[in-house]
């Protein structure tokens, strides 16, 4: 056989741009969130060099909202939603389960193409203009007053639901039907069980988005009052709407991170996950409950005191699946024979920061707490600690992990460890300030501020600016491991997983024979040799 | 570059391939169910703060044209699913004729739409473009329109598409009927089947309330 792989079978631009190879639109994917990562961390890096001083010295208010709403619209629907499934997932998916390709290969190089299409028509709304509603659209703002791009936006964020929407049928699909012989529900990776949750959610919960952004779109376009209470509408209708979407795509963006981290505090502590059954159903419980929480959002908004008591409730409620991870991963460390390789250091910060996140989570939870902290710092600093200290880690952990079976080379060791730990230090410094800043009252999406929060702001955008350089030196490390990387071996984690038993990088079709599974996965004990390798 | 059969097969066998296409079908009906549902719930929402405007706003509405696309819809469904069970390379002809008409009887519907819409400009019933009607039931009017435009839009829509793909099939069919042609031709029905359903929904929703009371 010959040696080619999938990165060597062609070198036109045409069989990048038509490949219909998972592993190729993977990195297609991973290419575009690069390129939006750093559009959304730029509007970030403007806001925290503004919030350094009291006044509005670098941006008018203007300016500012639409600094934010584009942060948060890129970084949401560009970034976060699509990072771990559309680039990890679909590279190690297929892998993992023994298969040549995902159950529909165009289908798959459609979504790239219709992720594209919603980003640059998005990207297209910010260099007209911008926009000023916050990446929520609430209405009556979106639809009425604000006087910026909004259905554009909107437009791209449509679109590119649809290819949330193709990417998780797609991945359903495959892992029920293509798995290899032998490979039982029981038996299937933490990582594709939180991707099979994470796809259901996508199914299920982002035609909803798109049709609230249509009515929305309507209401402004032809000024019929949908969500304008004075022809009638409802505004707290589009919030419900909203949020029944965008609560379960909070676990869209933590379930796929989750997943990652199972696969790697098993194999850098070298143990089984503890309690196997119990996480993988978590993940599907926390798929479930997850879409009966959105009217914690809404709190203040005005709905009924019973509704906020439910929904206070069963926020609770959904907070036991993901303990009981943290738990479960605190347990497979526990005795361990732990290696802090960096993916293991991205794993680590990834439990620590998501726990901090989780916790003040329930805060918001209680009633009387969210009215007293909703719209300030505080929030910001949850959702943050949740979606860049939780999710962000988790995609550096899980890059730095199928690296070397991605490119076929190894990094550089040093650097990544030093990136990790920075990381977590730039990220802590960056947003605990924020917790105290929203508990003593700083309203979030305010660019001038009473000077007696200046200090807590001043190490803020301190820590933002160690975070922003722990985040560009991947780019040069992985940069040059990529072409000048010593090789890698076809497992070099020594890890039990299908996909490292064939070689780095695959071959175009993944296996050259069918792989058969006879054990359940994460069987790591000091007698474990990887299977013999097709290379 | 290495053969294709030097590597491990996508599918173990041809029922394994048509299986996985369906399920792709019925997982995409899944989020279309939900697409519509959120459609359906603000029309409850509004239709219970407005429960007069609503059935002011259905009374204005073409129900001979509701009722005939219903009929219409049915019959072609009914066409589609024949075309499904005969199915064989020497019924290839047949099955090709039932789909081509099964997409005449959705154009149909689409035409008997248009004229519907174009009464209902003419009666000044668009929302946003030139609605007029006023007194105290005007909001819960429009507010029903509104949901009738989007509603049947995007219905409409779904149609068009659906009628590109049983053309296609129609097409393909003719030439060289497989079993990978059957499996998308399921599918395909699958689709057409569930367009409508939805349909029928919304013609309870939108023709019926009020009606039984004048
Ligand atoms: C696990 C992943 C989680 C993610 C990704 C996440 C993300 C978010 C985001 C983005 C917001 C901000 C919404 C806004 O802009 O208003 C938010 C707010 C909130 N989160 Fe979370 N969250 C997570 C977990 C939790 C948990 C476990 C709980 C409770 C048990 C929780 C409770 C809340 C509450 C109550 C708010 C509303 C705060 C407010 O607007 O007043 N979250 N979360
Ligand atoms: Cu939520």
């Amino acid at each position: 056989m010959s040696d080619k792989n999938y990165l060597t079978t062609d070198y036109t631009l045409r069989s990048w741009f038509l490949t219909t190879d998972h592993k190729r639109i993977a990195i297609l994917y991973f290419a575009s969130l690069i390129f939006f990562f750093f559009i959304g961390g730029a509007a970030a890096t403007a806001i925290r060099i503004e919030l350094a001083t009291p006044q509005a010295d670098l941006v008018s208010s203007d300016v500012y909202n639409r600094l934010f709403t584009m942060h948060g619209i890129i970084m949401v629907w560009f970034f976060l939603i699509p990072s771990i499934p559309n680039t990890l997932g679909n590279f190690v998916v297929p892998l993992m389960i023994g298969a040549r390709d995902l159950a529909f290969p165009r289908l798959n190089l459609m979504s790239w193409y219709i992720f594209m299409l919603g980003g640059c028509i998005t990207l297209f709304a910010i260099l007209a203009g911008g926009v000023d509603t916050g990446w929520t659209f609430y209405t009556p703002f979106s639809t009425l007053y604000s006087n910026s791009y909004v259905i554009v936006a909107a437009a791209g964020v449509f679109i590119a639901g649809f290819s949330s929407i193709l990417t998780g049928l797609n991945f359903i699909v495959t892992i029920h039907r293509l798995r290899a012989p032998g490979l039982t529900w029981y038996r299937l990776p933490l990582f594709l069980w939180s991707l099979y949750a994470t796809s259901v959610i996508l199914v299920l919960a982002t035609p909803v988005l798109a049709i609230t952004l249509l009515l929305m779109a309507t209401e402004r376009f032809f000024g019929v009052g949908i969500f304008d209470p004075r022809i009638g509408g409802d505004p707290l209708l589009f919030q419900h709407l909203f949020w029944f979407y965008s609560h379960p795509a909070v676990y869209i963006m933590i379930l796929p991170g989750m997943g990652v981290i199972n696969e790697l505090v098993s194999c850098f502590s070298r143990k089984e996950v503890f309690g196997y059954k119990f996480v993988a159903w978590c993940s599907v419980a926390i798929a479930a409950v997850g879409f009966l929480v959105w009217g914690h959002h809404m709190f203040v908004s005005g709905q009924s005191l019973v509704a906020s008591l439910v929904f206070s409730f069963m926020s609770f409620i959904v907070a036991v699946p993901s303990a009981i991870k943290v738990f479960n991963w605190t347990a497979t460390l526990h005795k361990g024979s732990i290696h802090f390789d960096a993916p293991m250091l991205y794993a680590l910060a990834f439990i620590g920061l998501f726990t901090i996140g989780g916790l003040t989570g329930l805060f918001l939870a209680c009633l009387a707490f969210d009215v007293h902290a909703t719209d300030t710092y505080f929030v910001v600093a949850h959702f943050h600690y949740i979606m860049v200290g939780g999710m962000v880690t988790a995609y550096f952990g899980g890059l730095h992990y199928w690296w070397p079976k991605i490119t076929g080379r190894l990094y550089s060791e040093y650097w990544a460890r030093t990136a990790a730990v920075l990381i977590f230090f730039g990220f802590n410094l960056t947003f605990f300030p924020q917790f105290i800043l929203g508990a003593e009252g700083m309203p979030r999406r305010y660019h001038v501020y009473p000077p007696e929060f200046q200090v807590w702001n001043v190490l803020s955008s301190g820590g933002a600016a160690i975070l922003a350089v722990a985040y560009l030196m991947p780019l040069f490390y992985l940069g040059y491991s990529a072409f000048h990387g010593r090789r890698a071996p076809a497992n070099p984690w020594n890890a039990p997983g299908l996909e490292w038993q064939t070689s780095s990088p695959p071959p175009e079709f993944n296996f050259a024979s069918q792989p058969v599974v006879t054990r359940a996965p994460y069987q790591y004990n000091e007698h474990f040799q990887a299977e013999p390798q097709n290379a | 570059m290495p053969e294709r059969s030097a590597f491990a097969p996508q599918y173990a066998s041809i029922p394994h391939r048509d299986h996985t296409a369906e399920l792709g079908m019925w997982v995409f009906i899944a989020t279309e169910v939900l697409l519509f549902g959120g459609l359906v719930l603000a029309y409850f929402v509004y239709r219970h703060a407005f429960p007069q405007g609503f059935a002011a706003g259905s009374r204005h509405t073409e129900i001979v044209i509701g009722t005939a696309n219903t009929a219409v819809l049915l019959t072609s469904s009914f066409l589609v699913a024949w075309a499904v069970e005969i199915f064989s390379p020497v019924t290839a002809k047949i099955v090709t004729w039932l789909l081509i008409a099964a997409a005449c009887l959705g154009l149909v519907f689409i035409m008997l739409k248009g004229i519907e819409y174009s009464r209902e400009y003419d009666e000044h019933l668009v929302p946003g473009i030139d609605f007029q009607l006023a007194g105290p039931k005007a909001n819960g009017v429009q507010l029903f329109f509104v949901f009738y435009f989007v509603a049947t839009a995007i219905h409409a829509l779904h149609m068009l598409i659906g009628i590109c793909l049983l053309i296609t099939l129609a097409v393909i069919c003719r030439k060289a009927p497989t079993t990978r042609h059957h499996t998308a031709l399921h599918s395909a029905a699958l689709y057409w089947h569930f367009v409508d359903v939805v349909w029928i929904f919304l013609f309870a929703l939108i023709y019926l309330p009020g009606r039984s009371s004048s």
